[in-house]
């Protein structure tokens, strides 16, 4: 609940919930909780059976994971026994990218452009640095600009377009929700998602099988050394012409933001900015080690470079017209923690707010079920909780004779339930943790 | 509704501090953000004003329902030209000041494009008052 970069869980009743229009999707909550109470949904892998030509798109970070002596090519047979027909990786489409974020940064003068290709921070901008939005880079990134572009590639070679399930295997929750409810762009060209932790089990154990090689399923020579280290941290920046930065982690970025907001830095022509610790590396459901993943990444992008010539792969060979395609709609701002639309209030609402503030006791133990006391007293003034919900409060409000001892217990149980007052060893570090 | 922030002075690493707890402010209120962009810009320059050239200092911000008005009153050396250091580019920064990004000389130019009404007093050896006005247009909605 406190590591969440914009207060968005509560506790009410024993369990988290998260508040939809503040969350962001950066899986922070998903990495810290020690009971996995945070589940990222995906889509049921049946689904892909409806469709005839079913498509995986993989990111590279999905190979990355696992040990360099498992090749490739038997990591796309797992994948084929598993029921995909076409496999394609994420950032085959990364030349084409490259020529989009160019022409963009030659006709727009706004400097310095934020890369587009993290959802995350997309997410993180609209909500907390409204004043940021135009600065958005508004390239689709390689998920889109693959989904796109091999949708197209299929129907042209004859095959009916409802018959395509296009399926993304996603490393974060963020890309889920990236192409459930798409900013900036009408609709997602991919089907579905399924999520790389449950591919990964899958995989691991088809290769635990003992197998022949197949035929190897269908898919193209489009992937390039850049695109292999992409997703990774500078994956993008090296590619900038003039100054630029790479940030990754959240707590980095919103760090840097935050700063950046007051007093726009000189000379920086293009940020790229990573919600996860190493990039997609890092990804929450990316299940290998995150520094061993961007090592073999690495290798591997150095024996494609070592037999690839230096030209970029442009413009779609006719799939994909970029200038039609290859750019996002408008992404507005959506402010979070505006106290009211009217104005009076607001400040009303902001008065009350810090009167508040002056009593409770400010060190944000999170008892109340809200993240910190400051969020505690936004709650309050905006009528979701009370002040008799804070630990501290209720002992003061008790000795005043304003609370019985009796409310206070029944105040605690309804925040975090009844159970939780009861013993239990199955807790992290008690007697019987784990069993 | 009124808030004050003391600054000290020399103090770089947390020139800033002020600002970003203003802006949250705003942001709360639902102000427009074209509007909190230019408060939060010249509150900021204020403050590393005072941390450049003064020993300690006062931001007090008060709000009401048409106008944000900043006052920055400091303790500190005074300007001894104020229409000279309006100026653009006009810095009595030192040389280590300047190697750390701040002292560029914009800083009162800036405030006052970023604000709706600005005035200095200042008293050579004592320190120096700002105050600043910016109306609030955009929450008739």
């Amino acid at each position: 609940m406190t590591v969440c970069p914009t207060q968005a869980i509560r506790v009410r009743k024993g369990k988290a919930t998260i508040i939809a229009n503040r969350c962001v999707d950066c899986g922070e909550c998903y990495k810290a909780c020690p009971v996995s109470a945070i589940v990222v949904e995906q889509d049921d892998l049946e689904m892909i059976f409806k469709f005839p030509v079913r498509v995986i798109l993989i990111p590279s970070v999905l190979i990355g994971q696992f040990p360099k002596k498992i090749m490739t090519s038997s990591i796309y047979n797992a994948l084929k026994d598993i029921g995909f027909t076409h496999i394609y990786e994420v950032e085959n489409t990364v030349d084409m990218v490259l020529e989009a974020s160019r022409q963009y940064m030659h006709e727009q003068k706004e400097r310095p452009m934020i890369s587009s290709y993290c959802p995350a921070i997309i997410r993180l901008i609209q909500v907390k640095y409204p004043a940021l939005v135009g600065n958005i880079m508004k390239v689709n990134p390689p998920i889109d600009m693959s989904a796109m572009y091999y949708r197209e590639k299929l129907k042209v070679s004859g095959i009916p377009e409802d018959q395509i399930g296009l399926f993304y295997a996603t490393p974060c929750a963020a890309k889920i929700a990236a192409v459930k409810s798409p900013v900036g762009e009408k609709e997602s060209a991919v089907t579905g998602v399924i999520n790389i932790n449950f591919l990964y089990n899958r995989i691991l154990k088809f290769l635990q099988r003992k197998y022949t090689e197949s035929d190897p399923p269908e898919t193209d020579d489009l992937l390039s050394s850049r695109g292999i280290v992409w997703s990774l941290t500078r994956g993008e920046v090296v590619h900038s012409n003039g100054r630029a930065l790479a940030i990754d982690g959240i707590k980095n970025v919103n760090e840097f933001l935050e700063n950046f907001e007051n007093e726009k830095p000189d000379n920086i022509d293009f940020l790229e900015l990573r919600a996860c610790d190493e990039s997609c590396a890092g990804g929450i459901l990316i299940s290998g080690n995150r520094f061993l993943t961007v090592e073999r990444l690495k290798n591997r992008a150095e024996e494609f470079k070592a037999r690839e010539d230096d030209r970029e792969r442009k413009l779609g060979d006719g799939y994909l017209n970029i200038n039609e395609h290859g750019f996002l709609g408008d992404i507005g701002p959506r402010p979070m923690g505006k106290l009211d639309e009217d104005f009076s209030t607001a400040l009303r609402k902001m008065e009350r707010q810090r009167r508040i503030m002056c009593f409770l006791p400010g060190f944000d133990c999170a008892g109340c079920g809200a993240p910190d006391c400051q969020t505690l007293s936004e709650d309050i003034v905006q009528g979701k909780a009370q002040i008799s919900h804070c630990l501290f409060m209720q002992h003061q409000l008790i000795k005043q004779n304003l609370l019985s001892q009796e409310q206070a217990v029944r105040i605690a149980e309804k925040i975090w339930g009844e159970e939780r007052f009861e013993k239990n060893c199955k807790k992290l570090g008690a007697e019987d943790e784990n069993i | 509704m009124q808030f004050r922030h003391k600054i000290s002075g020399g103090d770089f690493a947390r020139a800033g501090n002020v600002a970003s707890a203003v802006k949250k402010i705003l942001r709360q209120l639902n102000i427009d953000h074209s509007v909190s962009k230019r408060i939060v810009i010249a509150l900021y320059e204020g403050e590393v004003n005072v941390v450049a050239h003064a020993y300690s200092g006062i931001i007090e911000v008060e709000i009401d329902e048409n106008k944000i008005e900043t006052k920055i009153t400091d303790k500190g050396p005074g300007i001894e030209d104020i229409e000279k250091a309006m100026e653009e580019g006009y810095s009595t920064a030192t040389p280590q000041v300047r190697e750390m990004g701040f002292g560029a000389g914009m800083g009162l130019a800036n405030m006052k494009k970023n604000s709706d009404s600005m005035k200095i007093s200042s008293v050579p050896g004592e320190g120096t008052t700002v105050e600043l006005v910016t109306y609030i247009r955009n929450h008739a909605g």
